[in-house]
C-alpha cells in the first residue's frame, strides 16, 4: 500500500499555502476497522492528509533540501466525521517558517463544512538534531510525494 | 513594555504551547522539567513568542546551543569555566549558583525557566527597533 494520504493539490502558492484533496471511498480496508458496519475515516489519517500537504508546502519552501519531519500536533479539533463517497479538502497555511523548522494553521472541510482544524509543528531534523546521524539522501521527501506536485504544476499545461 | 505585561503574554505562549495549566506557570518553574516540554516545543514557544512580540529570534538565541561541541567551553560532559562565562554572558539575571555546583551539560536546562524567557523578551523587546 503506498502511504499517501491525499489524491492532489488544487492550490499551491510557494512559502504561503496549499489545497489538497482526497476523495474516500468505500474499498478502502482502513475505513472498516474503527466501527464494524460504521465505516468513518479516523482521525488519525485526517491528521496525516493534512501533514501531508502541510509537508509537501514546508519542503517546497527550501527545495526539498530539508529533511521536514512532523514533530508536534499542536492542536486538533474535529468537528464532523467523514464517511466514504465524500471529497475532504486539507487547506494549509504556513504560519512561521525559519531554518529550523515551520508552524502551520490547517483547516479540513467536506463539501465546505468544518471537519477539522489543526495546528502543526514541523522540524527540519538535521538543523535540530545536531550530533544524531540520518541518511544523506532525502527519505522524506520519496517520488510519490514529490510527484504530487509535479502533477498539479502540470495540469496547467497539459491539454488533451 | 512593562514586565508584568511581559510575563502574562509569556504565560499565555506557555499555557498554548505545552498544554499546561496557568496556575503551573510561575516564574521560576523550570521549562523542561516541571512544565513537560520537549526539544520542539522549544521552536514552539520561540514561533509564538515571535506572533506575540512581533520579535526576531535567531537559532540559539534564546536557549545557547553548540557549546556542548567546543571543547574550551565543555570537557567530560561538565561545562569548563569558560563555558560557564559565556552562559553567563548569553543569559543574563540568571541565577547560576545551583548550578555552578554540578555544572553537568544535562543540567543546564535547569537554568531555563518561566522567568528566563521573561528576562530574554524583555532585553529584544527593550532593543526592538
Amino acid at each position: 500500500m503506498r502511504w499517501i494520504w491525499i489524491d492532489k493539490f488544487v492550490e499551491f502558492t510557494p512559502r504561503k499555502s496549499a489545497t489538497a484533496i482526497k476523495n474516500v471511498s468505500l474499498a478502502e480496508e482502513h475505513l472498516h476497522d474503527l466501527y464494524p458496519a460504521f465505516p468513518i475515516v479516523p482521525h488519525s489519517l485526517i491528521i496525516e492528509g493534512m501533514a501531508q500537504t502541510a509537508g509537501i508546502l514546508v519542503g517546497e519552501a527550501r527545495n526539498f533540501e530539508e529533511k521536514v519531519i512532523l514533530a508536534k500536533v499542536s492542536r486538533a479539533t474535529f468537528h464532523r466525521l467523514v464517511r466514504p463517497g465524500e471529497t475532504i479538502t486539507f487547506s494549509a497555511n504556513i504560519e512561521q517558517l525559519n531554518e529550523q523548522g515551520a508552524s502551520i494553521a490547517g483547516t479540513v472541510k467536506v463539501s465546505g463544512e468544518p471537519v477539522a482544524d489543526i495546528e502543526l509543528m514541523f522540524s527540519h531534523i538535521d538543523q535540530n538534531m545536531a550530533g544524531l546521524e540520518f541518511p544523506e539522501h532525502n527519505f522524506v521527501f520519496t517520488e510519490q510525494f514529490t510527484e504530487l506536485l509535479k502533477t498539479y504544476r502540470m495540469n496547467g499545461t497539459i491539454t488533451l | 513594555m512593562a514586565r508584568e505585561e511581559i510575563y502574562e503574554k509569556v504565560k499565555g505562549v506557555l499555557v498554548d504551547a505545552l498544554g499546561v495549566d496557568e496556575e503551573e506557570v510561575t516564574p521560576t518553574a523550570v521549562i523542561k522539567d516541571d512544565l513537560g516540554a520537549e526539544s520542539i516545543d522549544f521552536l514552539d514557544i520561540s514561533f509564538r513568542l515571535e506572533k506575540a512580540f512581533g520579535i526576531k529570534i535567531g537559532k540559539g538565541e534564546m536557549m545557547p546551543e553548540n557549546l556542548a561541541s567546543d571543547p574550551t567551553k565543555v570537557q567530560n560532559g561538565m561545562l569548563t569555566p569558560v563555558g560557564i562565562s559565556e552562559l553567563k554572558e548569553r543569559m543574563p539575571r540568571t541565577d547560576f549558583s545551583e548550578f555552578e555546583k554540578d555544572p553537568k551539560v544535562d543540567n543546564m536546562s535547569k537554568l531555563f525557566t518561566v522567568d528566563t524567557i521573561v528576562n530574554f523578551v524583555e532585553s529584544k523587546v527593550g532593543t526592538a527597533v
